[in-house]
């Protein structure tokens, strides 16, 4: 990474420039920020007398940089020092916070940025037009003789000057312009800067506070026992023992399973341990992975239903090859460090909660309807999350309403801390859905792809959830994503689809459809250009039409900086893919070395195209993260179901995690653009896997099917 | 009754002789820079020195503090800790944070043992800490910053 001297002068500015985050600790303080900030113009911006710009994020931020990069579209519009800005999470509120992209407060499919760049400006353009008509009522000035720069307010003419702190008071009985202007690319000041994050300072010396940290009065730490197969449920529980450890204060059954109440965390995991639960797997899924496979492989040999159709399929009758593959991708978890957890309070019919929680909108209907009271009378302070990875981001709402259901099921008012191990984790569901997908091309004597097939086979994520209504009936298109929606030109193709039914839970996982299907497409595709003779960047910059040019940019660019000569060189191979994912485009180039048999992945380049690049160094950030949580998975990760339906890993001993001897040296190049940005949290991921897959095949001559890579290898 | 010393504080607990020292400096001492990730000493969210020495607090029973010397992110100090933190800050490491108090620890332990690491010295000392966001690059690139910076 370049640390530019920009960077260095705000770290500099100040020893205190970057401020440990204020917690919203209680619905007082949420709402009450106006209070000590006598200058608010809009749900996002609070200005204290202290000159301090604190902007509520809308967003979670759980890595991806969310509180630096919101703050900075309202500092760059507001003509604020970077020095001055703070962030703190939004409270749940839909009506003030919500996703533009959603219609309602969350986060997911990479869209903070997207969403918020014209709203977060737009507050930061209004504030500051009444900071400015307050300055010139004050100084007896026209408006428009006045300057704002880095925090300071301005008149040449009379010298007069002032920061924002001493304006508050009089800005906040100014009117709130309705359409205030907005500044052009070419007077951005922080837009486009390598700005320090907002949240680093308080994660590096212990202060930043997560939902675990909270500690209410008189709190009590649950834990669940959840049954072992999916689907199954409490037949009976004998809590005897349970109730003999020491801090176990009672044991309740909820809808999940059973929960138990201490009044410490390792008192509740010695009472869960005690407690004696029977099952019942009537309604349980029973089958082991490899009979999950196999229904899976059955379902795309049957071509499943039609989800995208180009010309006639069937009329490509006598390519001069046929090249066929199947790919199988497991189960996988998402494993943030920070297991799931949720802090909730109930007090004379209120309920009050703090946790990472990334979809508050249909959390708060859940947990009003769950304890049966009125919306307004449950408060959501969203905390920062250690990590997600889209694990938090849930349709089901089932960590809150597992919260919920354990205040109401203590039949006392109280605070309750539910706390999910490594072990609930990594055994409790909400997977990447397995999957399984058949290619098939036909190609011509002269190098064309006559036909491309590609039928994929899996669980709905959306289905059985809240957000199926968004479907319409429609396929859900989060299940083949990226298999549909190719910028290249095949003679003809379909996409089909079949979706599998199982009690297992499954959910979004960092890049979602891509996660599987850039796999899919971006190896088979390779092995079809390599069975023609042609090169893996010429032969995909041949199938693009003129008009792709955001897709040529980044495929060019990663040639451009990695060098490329070919598949191999030195003794080393090289791959590369290309994916386009949540409207951002990026091109990766893998360089992978055999050691005693197994790739090793010294080195990666990417090329990322986002649109306006707001904080490069944070999007480099997200590209280095994402290449290594998808090395990670592509490696080492499965979760696998051994015959009669249980999970057969617990912890990281049996579902390892890349460690820092396998990350690779990372180089992102960022296309220079105009074009709105969009996200970056996900999309470093789906290029990984395959260039990695075509990189070892140049390598090694073997092509890699079945993932992960190293099944069995704990490193 | 376990005696020991957290950040020079002198403590006398009547606590389970196996509770694991993580949930005493979280739920008793309200410690909460150590963080739990595993339980199982997998993943090194939760180092803390312990008589100057990195361990994995989540595994190591409160029985085996009697009379030990116990630092946390909270209550680090030194040439080495004021580099690492430093670096990690001018390098932007962290992504969700969770386990950049473990790193931390882990890359301090390093920088007291060995002053100037090789990118080997680097994958053998923070082998033991899972980064799940993959800040590893950054993490590698802040141990040799803040060693520079020790160098003067």
């Amino acid at each position: 990474m370049n640390v530019s001297t920009t960077r260095r002068g705000f770290l500099a500015g100040g020893a205190g420039l970057m401020i440990a985050l204020s917690l919203p600790m209680g619905r007082a303080r949420a709402q009450g920020a106006a209070a000590t900030a006598p200058f608010a113009p809009n749900a996002f911006i609070r200005i204290g007398t202290d000159d301090l710009v604190t902007v509520m994020i809308k967003h979670i931020e759980m890595g991806q940089g969310p509180y630096t990069g919101l703050s900075t579209l309202v500092a760059e519009e507001l003509d604020a020092d970077w020095s001055q800005m703070r962030a703190e999470g939004a409270p749940a509120d839909a009506k003030l916070y919500a996703n533009l992209a959603f219609g309602a407060q969350g986060t997911g499919g990479s869209t903070a940025m997207a969403n918020s760049y014209m709203q977060m400006r737009k507050a930061g353009a209004a504030a500051r037009a009444m900071l400015v008509a307050a300055a010139a009522a004050e100084w007896g000035v026209p408006a428009e003789e006045i300057t704002v720069k880095a925090g300071v307010v301005a008149h040449e003419a009379s010298g007069k000057t002032s920061g924002f702190g001493a304006l508050t008071e009089a800005a906040a009985k100014q009117a709130v312009p309705e359409d205030p202007p907005l500044k052009t690319a070419k007077d951005f000041v922080l837009i486009g800067k390598d700005l320090p994050r907002l949240d680093t300072k308080s994660k590096t010396d212990g202060t930043a506070i997560f939902t675990m940290d909270v500690y209410r009065d008189g709190m009590l730490t649950v834990l669940v026992a959840h049954p072992p197969k999916f689907g199954a449920k409490v037949k009976s529980v004998d809590d005897k023992a349970a109730l003999a450890v020491k801090g176990v204060e009672m044991v309740r059954p909820i809808s999940s399973g059973v929960a138990v109440y201490a009044t410490n965390t390792y008192a509740a995991m010695k009472g869960r341990e005690a407690l004696v639960v029977e099952w019942d797997d009537a309604g349980a899924e029973t089958r082991g992975t490899d009979e999950i496979y196999a229904s899976l492989a059955q379902m795309v040999a049957e071509g499943g239903k039609t989800v995208e159709e180009q010309g006639d399929i069937a009329a490509v009758t006598n390519p001069a090859q046929v090249i066929e593959a199947e790919f199988r991708f497991p189960y996988l978890a998402h494993a943030p460090l920070e297991p799931l957890d949720a802090v909730i309070e109930t007090k004379g019919g209120k309920a009050e909660m703090w946790y990472g929680c990334q979809f508050p909108t249909f959390d708060h209907m859940a947990v009003a309807t769950t304890l049966g009271i009125p919306i307004e009378d449950v408060s959501i302070n969203v905390l920062m999350a250690g990590g997600s990875f889209g694990r938090r981001a849930q349709g089901s709402s089932h960590l809150a309403i597992e919260a919920a259901e354990i205040a109401k099921a203590a039949g006392r008012d109280g605070a309750f801390k539910l706390v999910w191990t490594r072990e609930d984790d990594l055994k409790g569901g909400y997977y990447r859905p397995i999957t399984v997908h058949k290619l098939r091309a036909g190609i011509s004597d002269d190098g064309k792809i006559l036909s491309w097939e590609n039928v994929v086979a899996n669980q709905s994520i959306l289905t059985g959830t809240p957000m199926a209504a968004m479907l319409k009936g429609a396929p859900d298109s989060t299940s083949f994503e990226g298999s549909s929606g190719l910028p290249y030109q095949f003679g003809a193709r379909r996409i089909g689809w079949g979706q599998m039914e199982s009690p297992v839970s499954v959910l979004w996982w960092r890049s979602v459809g891509h996660t599987h299907t850039a796999y899919a497409v971006e190896a088979f595709l390779d092995e079809v250009l390599e069975a023609m003779g042609k090169d893996s960047i010429a032969g995909r910059l041949e199938l693009l039409p003129p008009e792709a040019t955001r897709e040529r940019g980044v495929i060019e660019k990663v040639a451009e900086i990695s060098g490329w000569t070919g598949r191999t060189r030195d003794g080393k191979g090289y791959g590369m893919a290309y994916t386009k994912s949540f409207d951002t485009y990026v091109a990766e180039v893998v360089e992978v070395e055999d050691r005693g048999g197994k790739p090793h992945v010294t080195k990666v380049w990417c090329a990322v195209d986002c649109g306006v690049a707001v904080n490069p160094d944070v999007i480099r950030a997200q590209m280095e993260g994402g290449i290594g949580y998808a090395l990670s998975a592509v490696l080492h990760s499965k979760i696998t179901m051994a015959p009669g339906g249980e999970v057969e890993q617990s912890n990281f001993h049996d579902y390892p995690m890349l460690r820092i001897s396998e990350m690779p040296e990372v180089e992102v190049a960022i296309i220079q653009s105009d074009a709105d940005p969009t996200g970056v949290g996900e999309p470093g991921v789906p290029p990984l896997g395959p260039a990695l897959a075509n990189a070892w095949r140049a390598l090694s001559g073997q092509k890699q099917h079945q993932l992960p890579f190293l099944a069995g290898v704990i490193s | 009754m376990t005696k020991f010393q957290v950040n020079g504080r002198d403590y006398d607990l009547d606590i389970d002789p196996d509770t694991p020292l993580l949930w005493v400096l979280r739920d008793e001492l309200r410690l909460t820079g150590t963080k739990f990730g595993c339980g199982v000493a997998q993943c090194g969210a939760c180092t803390v020195m312990l008589d100057g020495v990195p361990r994995r607090s989540c595994v190591t029973p409160i029985s085996a503090v009697e009379g030990s010397e116990v630092t946390t992110i909270e209550g680090m100090e030194g040439p080495e800790i004021t580099a690492v933190q430093a670096a990690w800050n001018e390098i932007d490491v962290p992504q969700c944070g969770w386990c950049q108090s473990g790193q931390i620890m882990s890359a301090t332990a390093l920088l007291q043992q060995v002053p100037s690491p090789t990118d080997d010295d680097i994958n053998n000392a923070m082998a033991g800490n899972i980064c799940r966001c993959a800040t590893y690059v950054r993490i590698r690139q802040a141990i040799h910053a803040a060693a520079k910076t020790l160098e003067g």
